[in-house]
């Protein structure tokens, strides 16, 4: 068996894979596995009673939504009762920020990676401040996912079917040379992303009114692209996932009490460890004692080349790596020493056009004793108080050694 | 008391990441109890109501107005904070940590200058076999200066290298010169024609000093490790070294430095020196030399005797510039050996005497020294042989050979049926006395015997000496003429005729070396001639040592692999050699 082979394989599908937004539909009726009684969450497997403060509120948030419960203890009952299933995104071609929270009868971003066929989701980005994927479940967040439900989630789905599909990878490629790194800073994605759907909402909204709403809600938020391009990069990390002997990492994701990982020739074990906190930059009366750990499917970001690992694209947010242009060169520059190939679409202006460093090596890690970087937004560690601040954070090394031995053992070596 | 003070600036932009650093800074000033920096939506102003910090100024800015609040013990600390605002945006903070990336590992640095052709590994030694190994994986020769390497690894790494046409000089090497550029510990030592291969850093150091003092330097000086002459290495560095110098057109003379070395080493490496193609100085030390001078070695006992004789026999070598093309691809693969058929005694004797520089051995029925080297049957040839066919056996009942061709012609075909004869050198001695015409007789021989050569898919190259003047009574202009029509090169001067056969078959026979150097690849040239540049692993003032002398070299940030975890690391190793 040739690793050296399979990883070559492994990173020249995730690279070759382009996803397309085609469709918004109702969880239930496009996520494969997706029922009733299920919520989908962030991260490795999880239960109610290791769940943190955050992931427990939009668990809470997500039931009332559904009409299923009215607090957090109605919700509780139901998660612990069994009557309720809780799954992984993950385990359903899907992916979340933060909580990660999909239930039924949320709206999804249908993504179809043209390459290869496979299709991942993302739910819709609710804006800043009090919203569920933080645990936030006041009446004010159930208003606003009502009604990103029954008034935007329509038009959205007609305006992006008129569009004929969005190319995300494209997008993310030219955001790139805009300023964002794809995972904290996704401000010109948001805004392209905006401008190609603007005048499809136009022609499809029966109000104009109701166009004007969407648009402005979707232009104050910068991060409405994230979730697309969340599910753009599940599309291609899924492809490079399972091909025998490769050392590659598939998937990184935490639930907000363990930071979990899958490697492509692993199988669909997770490797886990606890979530290590966020080293952060405090929003106003925030501390580091604020903070929940690290919470959040969005590392499929840098598990597929961005994000963390292309932070030399994004001079705006050089205060999270010390704060000079060249400490957001020198954090892309270490990236490359653990990950196996280049990106061919995903490049850097100010690298001379070098592709990010794509395809996270277990054995590269292990060797150098460079763990990933992480751009993360970070979550109150209470449900409900919402975003306290935003840094950078690296998975424990225990995890690629504790994969590193097991891929030693599984093939021999 | 606590007091808020609120700025609105409208119309500024600052990205969020910027705001909130400066929202530390605030927070941080003296007398400054909370502080909130933010664009003035409606998500904003909601976290900065959680904070009380929404003072009514800050409530009335929109989206586009940046909102700075200060909560400070009294007036005077919270007016100040504000009025460091722009002096605190303006701010670089660097802290130090503006800094060229230092890559982590041998396969980055190598990314970031692929031209480096060298890899200078001085780690502590129970890591540098394994950088070392990534460097050869990589195409590099390495500098191997640590110690405390095991002799297994070091005869694992060389081996590696041999086969890829890498050197591995070292472990333990504290020195040497490439390109002009010293490595390690060196001095700054002047370009010249002299090549040094040691098994000595101190040695190394000394003669190429004393050569410098006396006015001439070196191509390179090429270390090999303490250890390479020992039977466990079998000198793999220093064969490859010898053999890279007698390539090399540059280099006129060889020196050789060691210390002592085991005795059976000593003897291969010795005799791969006879085959140098130019002279060879060598400094056993403790080792006794049968003589002086063996063919092309010169044995001397000091290093002072080493630089000395290296640079006069330097001064001595004419520049021979590049060597004739001698057109190897002619040959078949077996073909290696030369055939020598002389009707001149003195003239084989000379031709014995001149292939000493050219190779080792070289049979004779009538060698340099009697009872060495001597044909078993002098109507068999073996390997190199030179035959002088105006000897007794050959002439019992029959014309001298300068007048009969008949017997030499007959020894001709015979030679030229043997697969592995490469070249065939006859003289022609004209004059009184000598057969009327030769080359009537004998340029049709040697067409024909390189014809049947050729058509078992072979070159037989005949080199003729034609010994003679134009008023010699055969006339030599036409006896030349003939034996060119007939398919010969043909000289007059057997010093020339010889040594072009010398380098001929000596080239031949390079692929075919020992057996266990079978599977061995030529360093190329080249990789020393080009501008050096070297990835540095460990000490920095090596990296630094080479900038300084106008090479270019990358530092490693290098940290023991795996943290040091011996497991991981077996593993790694494990999934890298499979």
């Amino acid at each position: 068996m040739d690793i050296d082979k399979a990883n070559a394989q492994a990173t020249e599908r995730m690279i070759e894979a382009r996803p397309i937004l085609v469709g918004l539909a109702k969880a239930s009726e496009v996520i494969p596995g997706m029922r009733d009684n299920l919520l989908l969450h962030a991260g490795p497997p999880i239960t109610w009673d290791r769940a943190s403060g955050p992931m427990r509120g939009a668990i809470t948030g997500a039931l009332i939504f559904e009409g299923k419960a009215t607090d957090e203890a109605g919700a509780q009952a139901l998660i612990e009762s069994g009557e309720i299933g809780l799954e992984p995104c993950h385990h359903h071609q899907a992916v979340g920020p933060m909580s990660g929270l999909i239930s039924p009868s949320m709206s999804v971003h249908i993504l179809e990676n043209k390459t290869h066929g496979n299709k991942a989701f993302s739910n819709l980005n609710e804006g800043y401040g009090k919203v569920l994927r933080y645990g936030a479940y006041s009446e004010d967040v159930q208003e606003r996912l009502r009604w990103m439900e029954d008034v935007m989630a329509p038009v959205l789905a007609d305006a992006i079917e008129a569009s004929g599909g969005m190319d995300i990878r494209a997008l993310i490629a030219e955001a790139m040379h805009m300023g964002d790194e794809g995972h904290n800073r996704n401000k010109a994605g948001s805004v392209l992303f905006t401008k190609n759907l603007a005048p499809h909402v136009a022609e499809v909204a029966k109000e104009s009114e109701t166009a004007s709403e969407i648009l402005r809600f979707r232009g104050d938020n910068a991060l409405s692209v994230l979730n697309p391009v969340m599910a753009a990069c599940k599309a291609m990390t899924d492809v490079a996932h399972g091909i025998e002997g490769s050392t590659i990492v598939s998937a990184m994701a935490r639930n907000g009490t363990d930071f979990g990982m899958r490697v492509s020739g692993l199988g669909d074990r997770w490797f886990a460890a606890p979530a290590p906190p966020v080293k952060g930059l405090w929003f106003p009366g925030f501390t580091a004692e604020d903070a929940n750990p690290d919470l959040g499917d969005s590392t499929i970001t840098e598990t597929a080349g961005i994000g963390g690992f292309a932070m030399a694209a994004a001079p705006a947010i050089v205060s999270f790596v010390g704060g000079s242009p060249k400490d957001a060169m020198n954090a892309t520059l270490e990236m490359y020493e653990i990950c196996y190939a280049e990106h061919k679409y995903f490049t850097i202006p100010p690298l001379d056009f070098r592709g990010t460093p794509t395809g996270i090596d277990i054995s590269k890690v292990v060797e150098t004793g460079i763990t990933p970087r992480i751009n993360t937004g970070v979550a109150h560690k209470e449900a409900g108080v919402g975003q306290v601040g935003a840094g950078l954070v690296r998975p424990p090394m225990s995890l690629f050694e504790e994969a590193l031995v097991a891929f030693a053992d599984q093939y021999g070596y | 008391m606590a007091v808020t003070n609120v700025e609105v600036r409208s119309g500024a932009y600052y990205d969020s990441v910027v705001l909130m650093q400066l929202q530390r800074s605030l927070a941080d000033l003296a007398g400054v109890l909370d502080a909130g920096v933010m664009m003035g939506t409606g998500a904003n102003k909601d976290v900065l109501a959680q904070s009380d910090l929404l003072a009514p100024d800050a409530e009335a800015a929109g989206p586009d107005d940046l909102v700075i609040v200060v909560r400070a013990e009294d007036g005077a600390s919270a007016q100040s904070a504000l009025d460091r605002v722009d002096e605190l945006l303006a701010a670089r903070r660097k802290g130090g940590v503006d800094q060229e990336y230092l890559p982590k590992s041998v396969e980055s640095a190598d990314q970031m200058m692929p031209d480096a052709q060298w890899v200078l590994v001085s780690i502590a030694g129970r890591y540098a076999a394994g950088v070392t190994r990534e460097a050869l994986r990589l195409g590099k020769h390495v500098f191997l200066f640590s110690d405390n390497v095991s002799v297994e690894d070091e005869v694992s790494l060389k081996q590696a290298a041999a086969e890829k046409g890498l050197l591995v000089m070292g472990p333990d090497c504290g020195t040497a010169i490439v390109n002009g550029v010293g490595l390690g510990f060196a001095n700054r030592v002047r370009r010249g024609p002299i090549g040094m291969v040691a098994a000595s850093g101190t040695g190394l150091q000394q003669v190429s000093c004393r050569v410098h003092q006396m006015g001439s330097g070196f191509t390179h000086a090429l270390g090999t490790g303490g250890r390479d002459l020992s039977d466990a290495v079998g000198a793999v560095t220093a064969r490859q070294g010898l053999d890279l110098f007698s390539r090399d057109p540059e280099t006129k003379v060889i020196v050789l430095v060691s210390k002592p070395p085991a005795p059976k080493v000593a003897e291969e490496l010795l005799q791969a020196a006879r085959s140098a193609g130019k002279p060879v100085v060598v400094d056993f030390i403790g080792y006794s030399p049968p003589a002086q001078k063996v063919g092309n070695l010169h044995f001397v006992r000091t290093f002072d005797q080493a630089a000395a004789l290296a640079v006069q026999l330097a001064a001595e070598t004419p520049d021979g510039g590049p060597g004739p093309d001698l057109r190897l691809e002619r040959f078949a693969n077996v073909q290696r050996y030369l055939r020598g058929l002389f009707s001149g005694g003195t003239l084989a004797y000379e031709a014995l005497l001149i292939l000493q520089e050219y190779l080792p051995v070289v049979y004779s029925n009538a060698p340099i020294k009697k009872g060495q080297n001597v044909l078993e049957n002098s109507m068999i040839s073996q390997e190199h042989t030179i035959i002088d066919l105006g000897e007794d056996e050959f002439t019992v009942g029959r014309l001298h050979p300068m007048m009969d061709n008949d017997l030499r012609i007959r020894r001709l075909y015979q030679e030229a049926e043997d697969p592995e004869v490469a070249v065939v050198l006859l003289d022609v001695v004209l004059g009184y006395g000598s057969h009327p015409d030769p080359a009537s007789e004998l340029a049709p021989a040697i067409a024909k015997a390189r014809a049947e050569a050729k058509k078992a898919g072979r070159h037989l190259e005949v080199v003729a000496v034609v010994v003679g003047t134009d008023e010699d009574p055969q006339g030599m202009e036409e006896q030349i003429a003939q034996l060119k029509a007939g398919g010969a090169k043909v000289e007059t001067s057997n010093d020339t005729a010889v040594r072009y056969v010398g380098q001929l078959v000596q080239a031949l026979g390079k692929p075919a070396k020992a057996a266990a150097a079978e599977r061995q690849v030529n360093v190329e040239l080249a990789t020393l001639q080009q501008p050096l540049a070297g990835i540095n692993v460990g000490l920095e003032s090596f990296a630094e040592s080479l900038v300084a002398q106008g090479a270019e070299s990358i530092q490693v940030d290098w940290r023991p692999p795996a943290g040091g975890n011996e497991h991981l690391m077996a593993i790694l190793e494990r999934m890298k050699s499979k």
